[in-house]
C-alpha cells in the first residue's frame, strides 16, 4: 500500500506540471486584459504602462516559469519564514494579485474560513441527509419514502441555486424578514447571541447547497444500495438468522458505500472551489466569488493558482478514494 | 471669467453647506453609530493610483482627499486647500503656466502627524514615476515640476500654458498620500506595499480598520478630523460584490444597507424596489453619453489587415453623410430612454451633455422622422434597384454590422434600433462582445472596439472633471487607432478634418472660458449634427439609493459619489 501510494505521488507530479501548463495557456490565449475595466477615460498610453507595470511586457515563456518558481519555490519560503521566523524568501517577489496588487495567498487564507464555513457545512449537511434517504429508499424501494426521496432528489437536480437562492431571499428576507439577505464576513462568534445570528446568516446558503448535494449522493446511494441487496451473500446472511438491522447496516451498507465514497471523495475539491452562483447570490465573499471576479477582471495569477489548487486538490483526493476503497473492501489490494 | 465662476460656485456652495445642517443635525462626532454602504462592484485596493476603477477610486475617497473637489454642480469647492487659485487671486500665473496651492492651516493626517507640502510633492513624484504604471498619470499631463515653497505652499510648474490648470491633486481621482507611508513604495516597488495599498493614512472622516480585498472594508471616524463634530458616524461599513439587484435590494427593500452605489437597473425594477418604501432613490447628471459611433473607413474582412479600417479604405456608404444623417434621424430617442434608463436617462444630441457652458444648444435630432430619412436616402439615390428590402447604390448593398458590448440595456437598443433601420431599408446586423473583449484592448483580437471590425457600434464614454478640453482632443486625427499605433487611439471613427484639429489646437491656447465654451460647443457639433459621425443616443445620469433615515445624501457625478460623506447623518427616530 506505501509504495502504491508513494508511486502515484511521484507520477502526480508531472500530470500536475502539465495541468499547470495547460490552464497557463488557457489564460493565456483567452480574450480580455486586465484593463478592460478601467475606465474609458483612462487614456491608452497610460494603460499600456500600466500593463507593463504588471509584468504583462514579458512574453509567455518568461511569465509561465515565474510563476512556476514563485507557487513552488518563493511561496514555500514565505510560508516557513512566517512560521519560524527565518528568512529565506529574503524579499522575492510574490504571486502578485492584478486587480488588489497584494498577494494571492493572503487573499486565498482570507477567503478559505467563509468556504469552508458555508460550503463544507452544506456538504457536511447534505452527505449527512442523503445517506439515511438513500438506505432507506433502497431498502423500502417504492415505498412513499423512496417516492418522496425520488421527488425532492428530482428537485435537487433540476432548480439551479440561482433559483432557489433568490427564491428564498424573496421569502425569507424580503417579505418574512425573518434573515438576512446578505452575508456578513466581518461577524465574529463571541456568545450564544452572535452564533445565533450567525446562524441565521448561514442557513440559506447551506440549505441551498445542501440539497444539490443531497440531491446527488442520495441517487447514487440508492442505486448502489439496490445492486447489493439483491445479491447471494444477503440471502445468506438472512438465512444465517442474522437481523434485518446487521444484514443492511452491517453488510450490505459497507459494501455498498465503495462507489458513494468515491462520489463523495470527489466532490470535496469542488467545496473549496466554492459555489460560485450561491456564494454570489448570498455574498458569501468565499472563493468561489474570488474566482469568478478574478476571472472578470482577466487577473490571471489569481485565477491561475486557485484553479492550480483545485486540480491539486482534485488529484489528491483520487488517491484518497482509491486508498479508501483498500480499507471498506479487504478484497481490494494494490501491491 | 473661468475662474470667476468657479470662485462664484465655491463661495456658493460654502453658503449653502450651513443651510443644509441648520435643521438639528450638529452634534459631535460619532453620535449616529454606523453607516453601511454597499457598492455591487468590490473595492480591490484603497490606493487610486494602481487602480483606475470607479469603485475602489470611491472607496479611497472615504480616507484620501484631494486639494479640491467637484462638487454636485461641477463648481471647484476647497477640501485640503485653503481656496481655489486663480488668475485674479494670483493664485494662478498670467501665462498659466504655474498653479500655487495654500494647504488649510493645522490638517492632521489620521496619525496624528502634520500634512505639508513635502506630501503633496511625494505624490507627485509617485505618479509620475515611470516604472510605478500609475493610473492616473493624465491627471498630471504637462507637468514639470511639483515644488513645496513652504511647509503649506505648492507649486506646480507646467511645460506648456494650461487653461485648465486643476489636474494635479484635484477630485476624486488623485488625492494626495502621505509620503511617510508611501516612501518605499516608489516606483515599481508600488504593488509591494500592500499594506499600504489596503490601509493608507488619510485626512478623509474615517480611517481603515479592516480591509479584505474584493469583500469588504471596515472603517472607523477619523479622530484627526479637522471638523471635531464630523462625521456623525462612528463606524463605516464598505460591503462589496454581488450585482446592482441585490444591492437594491438590501437598501430599498429589507433596509440591511444605507447606501446603495449606481443602482444600474431597468427603471420598472427600481419602481417596485422603491415601492417598498425603506428607501429612496436618488439621481443626477454627468457626462455619460450612450451613442453610435459610425466607422468612416471600411471594415470589411476582404480587406488586408494592413488596411481594413483604416484611413486608407472609406467606407463604402457610411462615408456618405445622407446615411448617418438618415440612420439618426430613424433613431426614437425617447423610447431608448424609457426602456433602458427612466429616470437615469435623458434623450441628447450633444457628445458634451454638460456642463452648462459647454453643452450645445443641439436639439435637431430629438424627433424622430423616418419619413424624413427615407425621403433623405431616396435623394442621395440609395434606392432598392434588385429588390432584396436593401436600399443600395452602385452595387453597394447597405447592409449594416452593428456591435456592442453584452449588456441588456445595449441589447434591447440593438433590438429597437435595428427595426427602426430596417424601416428605412437598410439590412442590419447585431452582434454583442463581452465587455472585458470589446474594451480590452488587445491589438491581437478583432473584436475591440478599438479596431472596430464593423459599420457601427455603440457604447457609453464620458470625462473626468468638467472641462472637455482632453475628451473632444482625441477626435484629432493622429488619435484614429491604426496598426503603427497597435490599434490604439480614442479616435475610433478615424474621424479627420484639418478644421477641426485646427480647432482643437485654438481650445488649448485658449483661456478665456466663454471662449472656451463658444470652441467645445462648436466642436461638439462637429462631430454631432453637422457630420454626423457621432450619433448621440442617451444622456445617462446615475442612480443611488439611500435609506430613507439617511440624511445629507448629495449625489455628485463630477467626484467621487462618497463626497460629502463627512456631512453624513442619521435622521428622524433611527438615531
Amino acid at each position: 500500500m506505501l509504495t502504491y501510494t508513494i508511486r502515484r505521488l511521484l507520477l502526480s507530479i508531472p500530470t500536475l506540471l502539465f495541468i499547470a501548463f495547460v490552464i497557463f495557456m488557457l489564460l493565456e490565449l483567452a480574450p480580455g486584459d486586465p484593463m478592460s475595466q478601467m475606465p474609458l477615460t483612462i487614456p491608452p498610453e497610460v494603460k499600456e504602462k500600466m500593463r507593463l507595470a504588471l509584468g504583462l511586457g514579458e512574453p509567455w515563456w518568461v511569465r509561465f516559469p515565474l510563476w512556476l518558481k514563485q507557487f513552488f519555490i518563493v511561496e514555500p519560503q514565505y510560508w516557513i519564514d512566517s512560521a519560524f521566523g527565518t528568512n529565506f524568501a529574503d524579499g522575492a517577489q510574490r504571486i502578485i494579485s492584478f486587480q488588489s496588487r497584494s498577494p494571492v495567498f493572503d487573499t486565498i487564507s482570507e477567503r478559505l474560513p467563509q468556504t469552508l464555513w458555508v460550503v463544507g457545512m452544506s456538504y457536511v449537511v447534505g452527505v449527512a441527509i442523503a445517506l439515511p434517504i438513500g438506505v432507506i429508499s433502497a431498502y423500502r424501494q417504492y415505498s412513499v419514502f423512496d417516492q418522496a426521496g425520488t421527488f425532492v432528489s428530482m428537485i435537487g437536480f433540476s432548480v439551479p441555486p440561482f433559483f432557489s437562492g433568490v427564491l428564498l431571499i424573496v421569502i425569507f428576507s424580503v417579505n418574512l424578514g425573518w434573515l438576512p439577505s446578505i452575508y456578513d464576513t466581518t461577524h465574529v462568534v463571541v456568545d450564544w447571541e452572535t452564533m445565533k445570528f450567525q446562524f441565521q446568516q448561514m442557513i440559506m446558503p447551506v440549505m441551498v447547497l445542501a440539497l444539490q448535494t443531497t440531491a446527488q449522493v442520495s441517487r447514487y446511494m440508492r442505486a448502489s444500495m439496490l445492486d447489493n441487496l439483491g445479491q447471494d451473500y444477503v440471502r445468506t446472511a438472512r438465512a444465517k438468522g442474522m437481523t434485518e438491522s446487521v444484514v443492511v447496516m452491517r453488510h450490505v451498507l459497507r459494501n455498498s458505500m465503495i462507489p458513494v465514497v468515491t462520489v463523495i471523495a470527489l466532490g470535496i475539491p469542488s467545496i473549496f472551489g466554492g459555489a460560485i452562483i450561491t456564494e454570489q447570490i448570498f455574498k458569501v465573499n468565499g472563493l468561489g466569488q474570488l474566482l469568478i471576479l478574478a476571472l472578470q477582471g482577466s487577473d490571471i495569477p489569481m485565477v491561475m493558482t486557485i484553479t492550480f489548487l483545485l486540480a491539486v486538490m482534485i488529484v489528491m483526493l483520487n488517491l484518497v478514494a482509491d486508498i479508501l476503497y483498500g480499507v471498506l473492501d479487504p478484497r481490494i489490494r494494490y501491491d | 471669467m473661468k475662474l470667476k465662476a468657479a470662485l462664484m460656485g465655491a463661495i456658493a456652495t460654502a453658503a449653502l453647506a450651513p443651510m443644509a445642517f441648520a435643521d438639528a443635525h450638529e452634534g459631535e462626532r460619532g453620535r449616529d453609530g454606523e453607516v453601511k454602504i454597499i457598492y455591487w462592484q468590490a473595492a480591490s485596493i484603497l490606493n487610486p493610483f494602481l487602480s483606475g476603477g470607479t469603485k475602489d477610486i470611491e472607496a479611497a475617497s472615504l480616507v484620501l482627499e484631494p486639494l479640491a473637489r467637484y462638487d454636485s454642480t461641477g463648481a471647484l469647492v476647497p477640501f485640503l486647500a485653503q481656496e481655489i487659485p486663480t488668475v485674479s487671486n494670483g493664485g494662478v500665473s498670467e501665462d498659466l503656466t504655474s498653479i500655487t496651492w495654500k494647504l488649510k492651516e493645522g490638517l492632521l493626517w489620521s496619525d496624528g502627524t502634520a500634512v505639508t507640502a513635502a506630501d503633496a510633492v511625494f505624490t507627485s513624484q509617485y505618479c509620475m514615476d515611470p516604472e510605478g504604471g500609475c493610473a492616473q498619470l493624465s491627471k498630471y499631463n504637462g507637468v514639470e515640476n511639483v515644488e513645496a515653497i513652504d511647509d503649506l505652499t505648492i507649486k506646480i510648474t507646467f511645460a506648456t500654458p494650461q487653461p485648465n490648470p486643476y489636474g494635479p491633486m484635484v477630485g476624486g481621482q488623485s488625492p494626495i498620500l502621505q509620503a511617510a507611508q508611501f516612501a518605499d513604495c516608489l516606483g515599481a516597488k508600488a504593488p509591494e506595499c500592500t499594506e499600504a495599498n489596503f490601509g493608507p493614512i488619510g485626512t478623509g472622516p474615517f480611517v481603515v480598520t479592516d480591509f479584505r480585498t474584493n469583500d469588504v472594508i471596515q472603517m472607523v471616524a477619523n479622530e484627526n478630523y479637522r471638523d471635531p463634530n464630523k462625521p456623525a458616524f462612528a463606524s463605516l461599513t464598505f460591503k462589496g460584490g454581488g450585482d446592482a439587484t441585490a444591492a437594491g435590494r438590501s437598501v430599498l427593500e429589507t433596509g440591511e444597507f444605507d447606501y446603495a452605489w449606481n443602482l444600474q437597473l431597468a427603471p420598472d425594477v427600481i419602481d417596485s424596489m422603491a415601492a417598498a418604501g425603506m428607501g429612496t432613490p436618488v439621481s443626477a447628471f454627468g457626462t455619460l453619453v450612450e451613442r453610435i459611433e459610425m466607422n468612416l473607413t471600411n471594415p470589411s474582412a476582404d480587406l488586408p489587415p494592413e488596411t481594413r479600417s483604416t484611413a486608407a479604405e472609406p467606407h463604402p456608404f457610411l462615408s456618405d453623410e445622407a446615411v448617418r444623417r438618415a440612420l439618426s434621424m430613424a433613431i426614437d430617442r425617447d423610447l431608448l430612454v424609457e426602456v433602458g434608463y427612466g429616470q437615469a436617462g435623458r434623450p441628447t444630441c450633444n457628445l458634451v451633455p454638460g456642463p452648462e457652458i459647454y453643452a450645445s444648444d443641439n436639439t435637431g435630432c430629438l424627433v424622430q422622422d423616418i419619413d424624413g430619412a427615407n425621403a433623405m436616402l431616396d435623394a442621395a439615390g440609395w434606392v432598392d434597384s434588385n429588390g432584396n428590402g436593401i436600399r443600395d447604390k452602385d452595387g453597394v448593398e447597405l447592409q449594416i454590422l452593428f456591435q456592442t458590448s453584452t449588456n441588456a440595456v445595449r441589447q434591447d437598443f440593438q433590438a429597437l434600433i435595428k427595426e427602426w433601420w430596417e424601416q428605412i431599408g437598410a439590412g442590419v446586423e447585431l452582434r454583442n462582445i463581452d465587455a472585458s473583449v470589446f474594451f480590452g484592448g488587445d491589438p491581437g483580437s478583432p473584436d475591440t472596439f478599438e479596431k472596430f471590425y464593423a459599420d457601427v457600434e455603440m457604447y457609453a464614454n464620458n470625462f473626468d472633471g468638467t472641462d472637455p478640453q482632453s475628451y473632444l482632443s482625441a477626435y484629432t486625427c493622429d488619435k484614429a487607432p491604426r496598426p503603427e499605433t497597435q490599434w490604439q487611439g480614442e479616435n475610433i471613427n478615424r474621424f479627420c478634418d484639418p478644421a477641426y484639429d485646427a480647432m482643437v489646437a485654438e481650445l488649448q491656447q485658449t483661456a478665456d472660458i466663454d471662449k472656451r465654451g463658444e470652441l467645445a460647443r462648436a466642436l461638439n457639433d462637429m462631430l454631432t449634427k453637422d457630420s454626423m459621425t457621432i450619433v448621440p443616443l442617451v444622456d445617462r445620469g446615475r442612480v443611488s439609493a439611500h435609506a430613507n433615515s439617511l440624511g445629507g445624501v448629495v449625489l455628485n457625478t463630477w467626484d467621487s459619489e462618497l463626497w460629502n460623506v463627512a456631512d453624513w447623518y442619521r435622521t428622524g427616530d433611527n438615531r
